[in-house]
């Protein structure tokens, strides 16, 4: 009993320990004038829909949920959103040349198609993030179209 | 009192359980030292990009001088392992690619000519860097375009030899791509398709 007790202190010092070491927060007040809903015409229901299922790591202002605030969850978090918005910043949409937009829009409408985008992870917490038939259809439509405009 | 105790004590290994073991680190010995842990974690990552990049620079090496026909042959490679459904090889080789578009010097261009090079290079190292780590129906979609980006390039810097631009019009709504030969064999369906295509244009 004795050293289950110290074990279990142990682990509850390094829990609380971890809490200490710090993240960088993902956090914004201000859009800049190169956002993709800014300089593209975006109806509103597919604004709403990229902002709850896209923009948390692929934009410069993630939505945390208090559980978010805590390690190890944090680390995990910070990882996946630096990777997300290597890959697609759309905060910084219009920066990218007429080439570079239709290769991040191709692959918008691949990942959507195969169900690879929202991550499974993301979507097990975020239910409303994931796409309905209707709305898979309606943003692959409108993301073909703006690809076809470039 | 005990079994209170007791009832307190499982949920709190349990949480501090997953903590230790979601970060893969030794903090259970070192609890009052949290900032060294974080370093240790970090540091094997250091090592293995370091590697990675011993490596290519490897590649570079045989790869010459980074020009645009050095970035032809990594492309005709890489080509080559798709079309022999070698996702192992054509990872290899995709980030042998990114290495030399990295590579690629424009300086001997105009000033238009290298800004739209320099967007060329841009988007097909992403390309290629997908491919490096992807199954190989992603290298596919990747390489669709990283073909149309190489034929741009081509169409600035010219060529060695003749190319020739084959067009499959079955994958994806119709792709192109790039050969050294005049026959064809589909780096798009490698050997389900292998011969399915035509040669759309010849570029010298």
């Amino acid at each position: 009993m004795k050293i289950v007790k110290i074990i279990a202190i142990v682990l509850l010092v390094a829990f609380v320990g971890i809490q200490f070491i710090p993240t960088t927060r993902n956090q914004s007040d201000t859009v800049p004038s190169t956002d993709f809903m800014l300089v593209n015409n975006v109806p509103e229901t597919i604004q709403k829909k990229l902002q709850v299922s896209c923009y948390d790591c692929h934009s410069n202002n993630t939505q945390y949920p208090w559980y978010n605030k805590i390690q190890p969850v944090a680390w995990f978090l910070e990882d996946h959103i630096k990777e997300g918005k290597a890959e697609l910043n759309f905060n910084e949409w219009d920066s990218l040349s007429s080439r570079r937009k239709a290769s991040k829009l191709r692959s918008i409408i691949k990942q959507i198609e195969n169900g690879e985008m929202p991550l499974d992870s993301y979507t097990f917490i975020h239910k409303d993030a994931k796409f309905s038939e209707a709305e898979t259809e309606e943003l692959i439509s409108f993301i073909t179209q703006l690809k076809d405009s470039l | 009192m005990k079994t209170i105790k007791q009832k307190l004590i499982i949920p709190i290994i349990a949480i501090a359980l997953v903590s230790v073991t979601a970060c893969k680190d030794g903090s259970k010995n070192e609890p009052a030292a949290p900032m060294s842990n974080e370093m240790h974690k970090e540091n094997p990552n250091h090592d293995n990009s370091d590697g990675h990049h011993d490596g290519q620079n490897m590649e570079m090496a045989m790869n010459g001088d980074g020009n645009g026909q050095a970035v032809l042959n990594d492309y005709f490679n890489l080509k080559n392992a798709l079309v022999g459904d070698d996702n192992g090889k054509a990872k290899e080789l995709g980030a042998t690619l990114a290495t030399s578009l990295g590579d690629f010097d424009a300086s001997q261009y105009t000033d238009t000519q290298q800004s739209e090079l320099k967007d060329i290079v841009e988007d097909a190292v992403e390309h290629a860097e997908h491919i490096s780590e992807s199954d190989i129906a992603h290298q596919r979609e990747h390489f669709k375009i990283l073909s149309k980006d190489v034929t741009d390039m081509v169409a600035i810097t010219g060529t060695e030899n003749t190319l020739y631009q084959q067009f499959c019009p079955m994958y994806d709504g119709g792709s192109a791509w790039l050969s050294m030969s005049k026959d064809v064999k589909n780096p798009y369906y490698g050997s389900q398709m292998l011969n399915c295509g035509k040669v759309q244009k010849e570029i010298n």
